[in-house]
C-alpha cells in the first residue's frame, strides 16, 4: 500500500490523516471546515485523481457539499449550488448525510442522501445534483417519520454491477429499493421490526428506523442490517430480513460494515439500548462475525479496558481494501481506532478530537 | 442604489474576508439577486435554494429586523447597512431545533 488517507470527520471540522507506511503509523493535518459539522465524507478513487467529498453542516448557514482534487489542500464549492431542492418541492436541504459514489462502471455518478428524507444523483461526478423524484414523490413519504437525528436518507447502497438497482435507508422510514434507476422504488423491509411502536403493530410494511444495511459487492443479494433494537440478514436484497442477534451482548447499535474481502464478516459496535447510548456494561467491544451473523464474537485487543461510555455512529466505522483488512472506528469521545489485522486487534491512532461522525478511507495509487 | 451588506466573522471567508460587501437593489431580495451573481457562496449562506431567509440568520436594514412577513420585500435604501447575524437561542423552546437534538 503506498499513500492511505483517512478522512475523520467531527462535529467540529475534518481532519484528514496519512500513512506511507502501510498503515502503522498516521499523520494528520490540522483541522478543516473550523467549527462546523462533518457528517458525510467520501473518497473516489474511480478516476486517476482522486476527489474528497465533505458534506458540511455550516451552522446557522446552511449546508454546504464541497469537494478537494488535491487531497484536502484546497476545496471547491461550485458557483451554481450543487445540491438544493427544485422549485415546486417547498423543501431546503438541511444536511447532507451521506455522499455515495457509484461502483465503478459509472465513473460519474455520485449519490448524496440528504435530510429532509431525499436522494441525490450527480452524473457530473459531484459538480451538481438532481433531487432522484421517484423517492421525493413516493406516496409513503407524508407518513416517514424522522428518526432521532432527523429525517435523514443516511444510507445509499448501489448495486455492484446493475445500475438501476439501488437501495437506500431512512430513519424512520425504512429500507427502499428500485429496480428501475429511480422511476419508482417499493419499501424492503419485511421482517424487520419497529420495536417502538404498539404491539400489534411492530412490523409495518415501513416506517422502521434502520440505522445501517451493509452488503459484500461480491454478494449484492445478502444484505445486512442494523435496526433500532435488531440485526438482520436478508438473502433477496430486501425482500425479507431474518433475525442474526447469537453472541452480541445487545441488538442496537448505528454501525455496521462489511469486510471487503470475506463475505461472512461484518463489524458492529453494539450498544446497549436507545435511551442509554452507551457500550453494553461500558466496555469498549467491537462484535465481529465471520459466519453471516450466525454467531458473533468480540474482538477488543487494544481498545480501552477501562470503564467506557464512547457510542460509534452510524458512518463512523469502515473498513479499507487491503489484504489483511484494515477497520477503523471513531467514537463520540473523540477517539479513533484502526485494526491492520481485521479486528484482531487494534491500536488508537487519534484522540481528543471532537466527537467523530465519519470516517472513510482509502488507498491512493 | 446601492448599500453595504455588514458580515459577521464566519461569512468573511465568502467575500474575500473583507468585513462588509456592496449590495444593490431596491429591496433585500433584489440586492440578494444581484449578490448571487457575485458572491454565490455568500448569498447561499443567507438563503436556502428556495429564496427563503435561512431559518437562524437574522437580517437588519438600517437596525430594523426583516424577520416577520416578507422579508425579501424589505426596501433597502440608497446608503443603508444591512447587518447580518446568526440568532442566538436556546434553552427550552427554542426554535433553533438542530442544535438541541439528540443523535
Amino acid at each position: 500500500m503506498g499513500l492511505a488517507i483517512l478522512l475523520i470527520g467531527t462535529r467540529k471540522g475534518l481532519m484528514i490523516a496519512r500513512s506511507t507506511d502501510d498503515r502503522h503509523t498516521w499523520a494528520a493535518n490540522d483541522f478543516q471546515f473550523l467549527n462546523q459539522e462533518v457528517y458525510s465524507v467520501a473518497v473516489d478513487t474511480r478516476r486517476e485523481q482522486p476527489r474528497i467529498f465533505a458534506g458540511v453542516g455550516t451552522g446557522h448557514w446552511g449546508p454546504l457539499l464541497t469537494y478537494s482534487d488535491d487531497l484536502g489542500k484546497s476545496w471547491t464549492e461550485p458557483a451554481e449550488p450543487p445540491i438544493g431542492f427544485p422549485e415546486g418541492t417547498d423543501a431546503a436541504v438541511a444536511r447532507v448525510w451521506q455522499i455515495q459514489p457509484a461502483p465503478a462502471g459509472q465513473p460519474d455518478v455520485v449519490y448524496a442522501g440528504v435530510e429532509p428524507h431525499a436522494l441525490f444523483r450527480s452524473d457530473d461526478r459531484g459538480e451538481s445534483f438532481t433531487l432522484v423524484e421517484g423517492l421525493w414523490n413516493h406516496p409513503d413519504r407524508p407518513s416517514w417519520m424522522p428518526g432521532g437525528g432527523g429525517a435523514c436518507l443516511h444510507t445509499v447502497l448501489p448495486h455492484p454491477t446493475d445500475p438501476d438497482d439501488v437501495l437506500v435507508v431512512m430513519s424512520a422510514a425504512g429500507v427502499y429499493r428500485t429496480r428501475d434507476g429511480g422511476a419508482s422504488w417499493a419499501p424492503a423491509n419485511r421482517g424487520i421490526q419497529a420495536a417502538f411502536l404498539p404491539e400489534d403493530q411492530r412490523f409495518p410494511e415501513f416506517g422502521q428506523c434502520v440505522h445501517k444495511v451493509a452488503f459484500h459487492p461480491d454478494h449484492p443479494e445478502r444484505l445486512f442490517a442494523q435496526n433500532h433494537f435488531g440485526v438482520y440478514r436478508s438473502e433477496n436484497r430486501g425482500d425479507s430480513w431474518t433475525p442474526i442477534e447469537d453472541g452480541l451482548p445487545s441488538n442496537f447499535g448505528f454501525a455496521l460494515v462489511a469486510h471487503p474481502h470475506a463475505p461472512e464478516t461484518l463489524y458492529s459496535f453494539p450498544l446497549k439500548a436507545d435511551a442509554e447510548r452507551f457500550p453494553p456494561d461500558a466496555r469498549c467491544r467491537v462484535y465481529r462475525t465471520e459466519n453471516g451473523g450466525a454467531g458473533w464474537e468480540p474482538v477488543a485487543t487494544g481498545l480501552p479496558t477501562d470503564p467506557y461510555y464512547g457510542a460509534v455512529l452510524r458512518d463512523a466505522m469502515v473498513a479499507d481494501s487491503a489484504d489483511p483488512a484494515g477497520v477503523y472506528f471513531g467514537t463520540r469521545l473523540g477517539e479513533v481506532y484502526a485494526s491492520r489485522d481485521a479486528g484482531d486487534s487494534w491500536s488508537m491512532i487519534a484522540s481528543h478530537l471532537p466527537d467523530v461522525l465519519s470516517v472513510r478511507v482509502a488507498e491512493i495509487a | 442604489m446601492t448599500a453595504r451588506l455588514l458580515l459577521p466573522a464566519a461569512l468573511r471567508r465568502y467575500a474575500g474576508e473583507d468585513a462588509e460587501v456592496e449590495i444593490r437593489g431596491g429591496t433585500l431580495g433584489a440586492a440578494l439577486d444581484e449578490l448571487a451573481g457575485r458572491l454565490p457562496q455568500l448569498e447561499r449562506r443567507l438563503r436556502d435554494e428556495q429564496g427563503l431567509l435561512r431559518p437562524h440568520v437574522l437580517m437588519f436594514v438600517d437596525g430594523v429586523s426583516v424577520r416577520g412577513g416578507a422579508p425579501m420585500e424589505t426596501p433597502v435604501p440608497d446608503g443603508a447597512e444591512v447587518f447580518v447575524a446568526p440568532a442566538v437561542s436556546g434553552g427550552s423552546g427554542s426554535p433553533v431545533r438542530h442544535s438541541l437534538r439528540e443523535l
